[in-house]
């Protein structure tokens, strides 16, 4: 670059070539974007059109979307199938939230002990594959405490076993919530004489909850298709979920079919929870 | 001015009063005391310490050494009940500090219900009267993000009246706020002043410290430097520090170079 004080003749005659030099490259920057829209498009309809024109229609029908399978599948896939896995997921979810919160006070507790502990669970648990710790439940467990049982069955095991992760993770979120809200509100609560557990109860946690809605939603979504893990438990006909249905109905069938409507019934539980966890997003956004 | 008289009984009497963050000492050994009725104001620069010994006062922070009594009672004391001390004194703090989730009323009332255990038509009256008195009767139903700096301040303070302080403590009231919207909060002070209302305020208002104080303090580095009447601080302050720091503040356009140690431009250019 030439410096601007040697060539001090910078008259609008001077620069009109200047400008013009981009015009060798024959097209326009705006003709260039339209064309490399257009060749965007091009790729994408001719990938279809070949996908379309290669896949053998009549023999994915068969594999993937015979209704004569499907309809067998009704109506156990809802009453039983959904409706446990909609179960498992709501115990799991209100036992990790409880045990969640608790985590969450301990670890922000005063007291060192209580903080040591709720890392060493939060560590230990994230750490560890939520399968595993489901084998530790339904297996190891009962097999070191014999006369002992988990109360709930099947139900109870997968309670405690998806809801001991879904706890480590759901604390961080709320450790993170709590402390999000703003040091002067639980002072507001103390100077009006509120004790330390009264400004927690009333001012502290409906806040912070505000704000972690959205990612403990996402949490129930993750929860929603974990509970396809219960099926390790050895799950019977009025305890089965999902998964373990669409699986069964897979080997007696001799047919995938109902693999894709075990995949629509879930995705009816999580495309709408997605929605609304990105409009409380926005809802959140917008109050900010 | 109903309750000017002198009390014999001294709403907040400070002494010995020390307070360190960690290696730094904020307050060097403060000793004040305020008689109920009175509005004192304490100022003094940045840092030096002015919002940490108000915050001492209702044990935000809790002091190093010395001693605090509040109504007589000593807020030192590690057996003091603190959480029955606050409920007699009032703070108001520089960001207003608004529950966000609740609205105007539910601000007001909230701590009366948990607190004072006054029945929900009791506290929603006295919450009334309160948003009446600092003239924001029809925003009850708001929230607080719907107002502006000057209404949240003003609803802050009604918060703190709701509760029947025996005493208010203003952290830097008007600081937050954009300048047109000081006025409205200072009209809300004054009127309490008037009410006979003890107050101990810590700003930068020195129309306001001037005009409604009984008392003036001002602090730097630690210290309380002088204390009296607003017409003898402002007019004729019997220390330096004091001076310097008036003349900063009452004239920012006429510092110098030289007072801030600030060296001519031609010596740094090559």
């Amino acid at each position: 670059m030439t410096d601007g004080s040697v060539t001090d003749t910078n008259s609008p005659a001077t620069t009109a070539p200047v400008i013009q030099e981009p015009g060798r490259r024959r097209l326009g920057r705006r003709r260039r974007e339209r064309l490399v829209r257009a060749a965007g498009y091009a790729v994408f309809v001719l990938v279809v059109v070949g996908v379309a024109a290669a896949a053998d229609w009549q023999r994915l029908a068969d594999s993937f979307f015979r209704v004569d399978v499907a309809r067998a599948m009704f109506p156990g896939a809802v009453t039983t199938a959904l409706r446990n896995t909609i179960v498992y997921t709501l115990l799991a979810f209100a036992f990790g939230l409880v045990l969640g919160l608790v985590l969450a006070l301990m670890r922000l507790s005063t007291i060192a002990p209580y903080r040591w502990f709720a890392t060493a669970y939060i560590e230990l648990f994230r750490g560890l594959p939520r399968l595993l710790v489901l084998f530790m439940v339904g297996y190891g467990i009962p097999q070191a405490f014999p006369d002992r049982e988990i109360p709930g069955g099947v139900y109870g095991a997968v309670t405690l076993g998806l809801g001991a992760t879904a706890a480590a993770y759901m604390a961080e979120t709320i450790r993170a919530g709590i402390q999000a809200v703003p040091k002067g509100q639980t002072e507001a609560a103390r100077s009006l004489g509120m004790s330390h557990g009264r400004a927690m109860v009333s001012i502290v946690l409906p806040q912070a909850f505000r704000i972690v809605i959205p990612p403990l939603t996402n949490e129930f979504v993750g929860l929603t298709k974990d509970t396809s893990l219960a099926y390790v438990l050895g799950v019977t006909a009025s305890t089965i979920e999902l998964t373990k249905f669409a699986g069964d109905a897979l080997n007696s069938q001799v047919n995938p079919t109902p693999l894709v409507v075990a995949g629509l019934l879930y995705l009816a539980i999580t495309l709408p929870l997605s929605q609304l966890v990105r409009w409380l997003e926005r809802r959140a956004a917008r109050e900010r | 001015m109903k309750h000017r008289e002198v009390s014999a009984l001294s709403a907040i009497e400070i002494s010995g009063l020390r307070k360190s963050f960690g290696a730094l000492e904020v307050l060097r050994g403060i000793d004040l005391s305020v008689d109920s009725g009175e509005v004192v104001c304490v100022i003094g620069p940045s840092g030096s310490g002015k919002s940490t010994l108000l915050r001492c006062v209702n044990l935000l922070e809790v002091p190093t050494g010395g001693t605090i009594r509040v109504g007589g009672v000593e807020v030192t004391d590690p057996d003091c009940d603190i959480d029955g001390v606050r409920r007699r004194i009032g703070m108001v703090f520089q960001q207003f500090n608004l529950f966000g989730h609740l609205r105007v009323r539910e601000n007001l009332t909230i701590s009366q219900r948990r607190v004072l255990r006054r029945s929900r038509a009791e506290a929603q009256r006295i919450a009334a009267a309160n948003l009446e008195r600092v003239g924001l009767a029809d925003k009850a139903d708001a929230y607080p993000a719907q107002l502006s700096g000057g209404q949240q301040q003003r609803v802050a303070i009604a918060r703190a009246l709701a509760m029947d302080p025996q005493l208010m403590l203003f952290d830097e009231p008007t600081s937050a706020l954009d300048p047109e919207l000081v006025g409205e909060v200072l009209a809300v002070m004054r009127g309490l002043a008037a009410d006979g209302m003890t107050m101990l305020v810590v700003t930068h208002e020195m129309a306001f410290a001037r005009e409604v104080a009984s008392r003036v303090v001002f602090m730097d580095g630690g210290v309380i430097v002088e204390s009296g009447e607003p017409a003898q601080v402002f007019g004729a302050p019997r220390e330096r520090r004091t001076a310097e720091f008036l003349h900063r503040v009452l004239e920012p356009t006429r510092v110098s170079e030289s007072e801030i140690g600030a060296q001519p431009r031609a010596q740094h250019d090559g």
